[in-house]
């Protein structure tokens, strides 16, 4: 007996899982303060949860250039999972401030809201600093479950009710998948750890091309490819993304894409790097794939959040792109594209947020009309993150797109660059279409209910200035980009 | 003789799952799936996985079968599904495909290859049960803890999305 809890301790290294151990506790911490406080006091909480994030910032940084690693080879702390651990963090946090009021507003003011968002974002940090496939699959499964909930959460809105159960059952079946060929690899290598699978294939090249190994790579792609909301995988968006409370879809299209391809590519360039070309192919039809259809179908989306997640989806094309490049700029550039997006995407969804009413209602285009004028500060705002989804330069878009492509060209693959570039090209067109009934229609509301609440008016603020220093000084976030690959 | 009662077990183990499908009633469905679950814990104990097995019945068989049973009595289900279900070919076709799959991965690959550090003597030497619970405990002890906030977290959904007022 104690030789076995001697056994079980020399595993153990809390400097490895600190930053989502300190997420974990301050969750449940905020879980036992709702409990004594009145119902529908909510703000405490969500301050609380800020520090948490901040506090969590902190010690995250302790990895950057700290390798910490631990847990019998189940994670690692290295500077790839600090860096993701940021942008996890940065998108909980802007999705934070803009919460309070809006939840208020709805009428669902529920203190357990924030504790979600702490665990879904611990597990998008498993998934960034899980080393084996079976951390990697719970830290998905938190995250994912986390997500279910705050997506069907306000019980009585049918939209929520059906955006929260779709993306339950697809989510789980999508599981099914990952599981599925999570247990091929295990057969094929008889470990679940990501670097012993791939020592494993590149001491017998003979189950490189078994056929067992390549379903088992696939079969988990689809799983991860889910998450990523890459076509043919991509159904559940448009309606998940509409029908979950607008705050939460803003989390949904920011933190769990980028938690999954930084499994994806944890698990593609350091396990299955024999495997190369096959994902390569494959990536390199399903980029395509996405880019296209999520690019014209926004073009006939006339709910703004409805096109955010056709947007969401093209925006995944493009950081496959990246993987499909697999070289230091291509990979780096996803790091950075991630960071980007969260930036811009959640910037967005914050004005988004300020701008409808109770209800979900005023997302549409027409609902939009002359409120550039009438909302000036929202109205450049918006304007901001539109030009930088669009990838015009000086904005953060602009620089990530630039990295990638230009990852993709020096990898050979100029056509995808390419057919990247003419897919930006398509993309002006609806994300114009808003600047021009934000300026150029006539206003047919006064707006008056828009009420400039400070968490929001920070997130908002805290993602122009993001936007702008990526799209300016791209260079230094860059390098560390650079740094954190493998 | 090992070979023939495996042929037994799993023909039973088929015809059951074919009636978990087929069954007309969502409680001979369930009854049936019971059947599915006491079968594939028979496998596990000619694996020579005994603990697995024990495992396998009282939370597939036990647990989770009473929690079906549980629901589809609350839900009060009448005997009806088959008139609304008219995707019929299109899951026989898509079953189909998957068995294909199954059958090409099983004949190319390699499945008979034992790989890894846990072998057959392995497991003879150290015991089943010690050998699962050494690696939940020493190799696994990260994903096991993470396990449980994804259970606290599974908790709260049920009370947010289920209770009656919040």
């Amino acid at each position: 007996m104690e030789n076995l809890v001697q056994l079980a301790m020399q595993n153990v290294n809390f400097a490895a899982i600190m930053p989502s151990l300190v997420l974990c506790c301050f969750g449940m911490a905020i879980l036992l303060i709702n409990v004594f406080m009145p119902r529908g006091k909510t703000t405490s909480a969500s301050l609380i949860s800020i520090i948490a994030l901040l506090v969590t910032a902190v010690v995250s940084l302790q990895g950057w250039n700290n390798p910490q690693f631990g847990f019998a080879g189940h994670v690692a702390l290295d500077n790839f999972a600090t860096f993701f651990n940021m942008t996890f963090l940065l998108a909980a946090g802007l999705t934070i401030l803009m919460s309070d009021d809006y939840l208020r507003r709805e009428g669902y003011p529920i203190g357990e809201y924030y504790p979600l968002i702490l665990f879904s974002t611990a597990g998008a940090m498993w998934m960034a600093s899980g080393t084996d496939l079976m951390t990697i699959f719970l830290g998905l499964e938190v995250l994912s479950i986390s997500l279910y909930i705050l997506a069907g959460m306000f019980r009585h809105q049918l939209q929520s009710n059906e955006a929260g159960l779709k993306y339950f059952l697809l989510g789980a079946f999508s599981t099914g998948f990952l599981l599925y060929g999570i247990a091929l690899l295990y057969g094929v290598a008889g470990t679940t750890n990501v670097a012993d699978i791939g020592l494993y294939l590149s001491a017998h090249p003979a189950m490189i091309g078994n056929p067992m190994t390549v379903a088992g790579m696939l079969l988990m792609s689809i799983g991860f490819l889910f998450k990523i909301a890459a076509a043919p995988f991509h159904m559940w968006t448009p309606d998940v993304y509409q029908g979950a409370p607008t705050p939460v879809t803003a989390f949904m299209s920011a933190g769990p894409k980028a938690a999954a391809f930084a499994a994806l590519m944890r698990i593609f360039i350091l396990g299955l790097a024999g495997l190369q070309s096959e994902w390569t192919s494959l990536l390199w039809g399903l980029a395509i794939l996405t880019m296209i259809i999520g690019n014209v179908t926004a073009i006939y989306q006339t709910n703004l959040k409805r096109m955010l997640a056709y947007s969401s989806i093209a925006h995944a094309g493009y950081a496959l792109v990246g993987l499909v490049a697999a070289n230091a700029v291509g990979v780096s550039g996803i790091l950075f594209y991630m960071l980007a997006y969260t930036f811009m995407n959640l910037g967005a969804f914050a004005v988004l947020v300020l701008a409808g009413k109770k209800g979900e209602e005023n997302l549409t285009l027409e609902g939009f009309s002359g409120f550039g004028f009438k909302r000036p500060f929202l109205g450049v705002a918006m304007t901001i993150f539109l030009l930088s989804l669009m990838g015009i330069p000086p904005t953060a878009g602009f620089a990530g797109k630039f990295y990638i492509f230009a990852g993709a060209i020096k990898s050979g693959y100029i056509w995808l660059a390419i057919i990247g570039v003419l897919n930006s090209a398509v993309s002006l067109y609806y994300y114009l279409r808003v600047i021009v009934y934000m300026y150029f229609k006539d206003p047919q509301e006064d707006y008056s209910w828009v009420s400039m609440h400070t968490g929001a008016v920070v997130s908002i603020v805290i993602a122009i200035v993001g936007v702008l220093y990526l799209g300016i000084i791209p260079g230094k976030i860059m390098e560390m980009a650079k740094l954190a690959i493998f | 003789m090992q070979v023939l009662f495996f042929y037994l077990v799993a023909l039973v183990t088929v015809i059951s799952g074919v009636i978990v499908v087929a069954a007309k009633s969502p409680v001979n469905s369930a009854l049936a799936l019971v059947n599915t679950f006491f079968c594939l814990a028979v496998f596990y104990v000619m694996l020579s996985a005994p603990f697995m097995a024990a495992i396998q019945i009282m939370v597939y068989a036990g647990a989770i079968m009473v929690l079906i049973l549980f629901v589809i009595m609350l839900l009060n289900m009448g005997v009806e599904p088959f008139k609304k279900f008219t995707h019929v070919t299109w899951g026989v076709v898509a079953g189909s495909l998957v068995l294909m799959l199954t059958l090409f991965f099983i004949s190319r690959g390699q499945p008979t290859k034992v790989v890894g550090a846990i072998t057959r003597d392995v497991i003879l030497k150290e015991g089943h049960t010690e050998l699962i619970g050494k690696s939940l405990f020493v190799n696994f002890l990260l994903p096991f803890e993470i396990t449980s906030i994804l259970l606290l977290v599974a908790i709260i959904g049920a009370v947010i999305l289920a209770k009656k007022e919040v």
